[in-house]
């Protein structure tokens, strides 16, 4: 059955707190972070983006499956952050972990789920046996307008997903997506920062997508909660996928422990796969992992995933979220503002 | 609008991605760049392509506080001598450092990161930096 062989992830080593942003804008910083459940973000450096944190998490993988990277007959990509508007940075990926040409590679873009997106087209491709082994990767160096909400979570980070038969770290049961045309959130063609439909991103957009997303998976597979040990929303912050956990009945402590949101923020498009990555790094054999990711526009895509035995023998070959998590240096607004790009008159 | 200088970069993406150079296999040096001729055994010489593991240590360093235009947004940063642990020697900017906690011994991977930008428009060019190994399992 088609599964994880292998992931890696890359968080960058710069973050900045909430209370910092908010005390540039005369805002209530430790209330903030609080009621967003958003402490810090992640920064990345001045030379860092879309295409070295995927290089990097893309190795990481590669390592931990223990795999020749000319096995891997595609490769995707998703983002909102792709360095280039026409280039597809899955070619430099490619480059960079040594696979073979004779592979297909694009770009995906669906907000903060086109990561997942790729890990099901990977699925399809493994499972017909187009392929041997699909890498898919959902990486991000989200942009946030100044001053806006989105300023205290756009963070950035990325995680590489190796699909593959043989013998999985976790199997892939099945998945099941859920899509409308919801504005709730975009970014026009050239324009530097997205925009939102501030409340709107809520009831009829996160919510509906994920309960749906949810519920069809809940449905397809004839499980309830009790069924899983492990739950993964998108976290676009700390308080939606725990809302979103009470109104699908999901006691917290099979929730908490994929919030990595709090300490490094909305990763995007990695932001699901961060969590459920977290998730890969502790469980036991044997648990079973309930995903839902989210992407503006709108959709949710849900998998049912289960740790395997082959879990234990590939821990230790790269480094967990956890020590990305730990190796951090914090920035003041300033230097945010300058890794940014954010000060215009420096180009 | 046509650029120049794409093709150059093209042709190193090779070895500056994954800092590929060459072994002689009638002497065993090992050479980065990549060089064209073994220059202890000349003729005698068999050069094969190398993949450096990119682990190694800094040998010498300067701390950079005067840099070009398209360089001031990384200042102040680092430039290395590092010394791989096949032998070789390389130039490199050490990232993910505090600049005054660098110092000379100390054990460096090698990360991949973007080293310049041709303009707005222009292409992007990524290759190596070198980063110090983190105190965790599976980061050298």
């Amino acid at each position: 059955m088609v599964g994880i062989i292998g992931y890696g992830v890359y968080i960058p080593r710069y973050r900045i707190k909430t209370e910092e942003i908010a005390r540039v804008w005369g805002e209530p910083g430790e209330k903030l972070a609080k009621g967003l459940g958003v402490f810090e973000k992640s920064v990345p450096g001045p030379d860092e983006d879309v295409a070295t944190i995927s290089v990097e998490a893309a190795r990481n993988a590669v390592k931990y499956a223990r795999i020749d990277p000319k096995d891997i007959g595609a490769i995707y990509v998703g983002s909102e952050s792709h360095p280039y508007a026409v280039k597809p940075t899955g070619t430099i990926v490619a480059e960079a972990i040594e696979c073979t040409s004779e592979m297909t590679c694009a770009d995906f873009e669906f907000a903060c789920k086109a990561g997942t997106a790729a890990i099901q087209t990977c699925m399809g491709l493994v499972s017909s046996d187009m392929i041997k082994i699909g890498l898919a990767i959902g990486s991000d160096t989200a942009q946030g307008r100044p001053g806006d909400a989105l300023e205290y979570s756009a963070a950035a980070g990325g995680v590489a997903i190796l699909v593959g038969k043989g013998k999985p770290v976790a199997t892939i049961e099945t998945t099941v997506s859920f899509t409308t045309d919801t504005p709730d959130f975009w970014r026009r063609e050239g324009e530097d920062f997205p925009s939102h439909g501030a409340r709107f991103t809520g009831e009829p957009a996160y919510f509906r997508h994920v309960g749906a997303a949810a519920n069809l998976l809940f449905r397809k597979t004839g499980t309830t909660v009790d069924d899983w040990d492990y739950f993964v929303f998108h976290m676009p912050n700390g308080k939606f996928p725990l809302a979103m956990g009470r109104q699908l009945k999901v006691p917290n402590e099979k929730l908490e422990d994929s919030l990595v949101v709090r300490q490094i923020g909305n990763t995007y498009s990695g932001s699901a796969m961060m969590g459920l990555a977290r998730i890969l790094d502790i469980a036991e054999p044997g648990s079973k992992i309930f995903m839902v990711s989210y992407g503006s526009g709108a959709g949710s895509d849900a998998f049912a995933i289960t740790v395997e035995d082959e879990i234990t023998k590939h821990r230790g070959e790269v480094p967990t979220v956890d020590d990305y998590i730990a190796r951090k240096t914090y920035v003041e607004y300033a230097t945010y503002a300058k890794y940014r790009r954010k000060i215009k008159a420096l180009g | 609008m046509a650029e120049k200088g794409v093709a150059g970069v093209w042709r190193k993406i090779r070895a500056i991605y994954n800092i590929q150079g060459n072994q002689c296999k009638t002497c065993g040096n090992y050479y980065f760049p990549p060089r064209l001729v073994c220059p202890t055994c000349r003729r005698k010489g068999q050069l094969e392509i190398h993949k450096f593991k990119g682990l190694g240590k800094i040998y010498s360093f300067a701390i950079v506080r005067q840099a070009p235009d398209h360089f001031k947004r990384q200042m102040p940063y680092v430039i290395a001598q590092v010394e791989l642990d096949e032998g070789p020697r390389l130039t490199a900017q050490i990232v993910n450092v505090d600049v005054d906690k660098v110092e000379i011994g100390m054990r460096v991977r090698a990360c991949f990161r973007k080293i310049s930008e041709q303009g707005h428009e222009g292409i992007i060019v990524y290759g190596y930096k070198f980063e110090p190994t983190m105190e965790v399992t599976g980061h050298d």
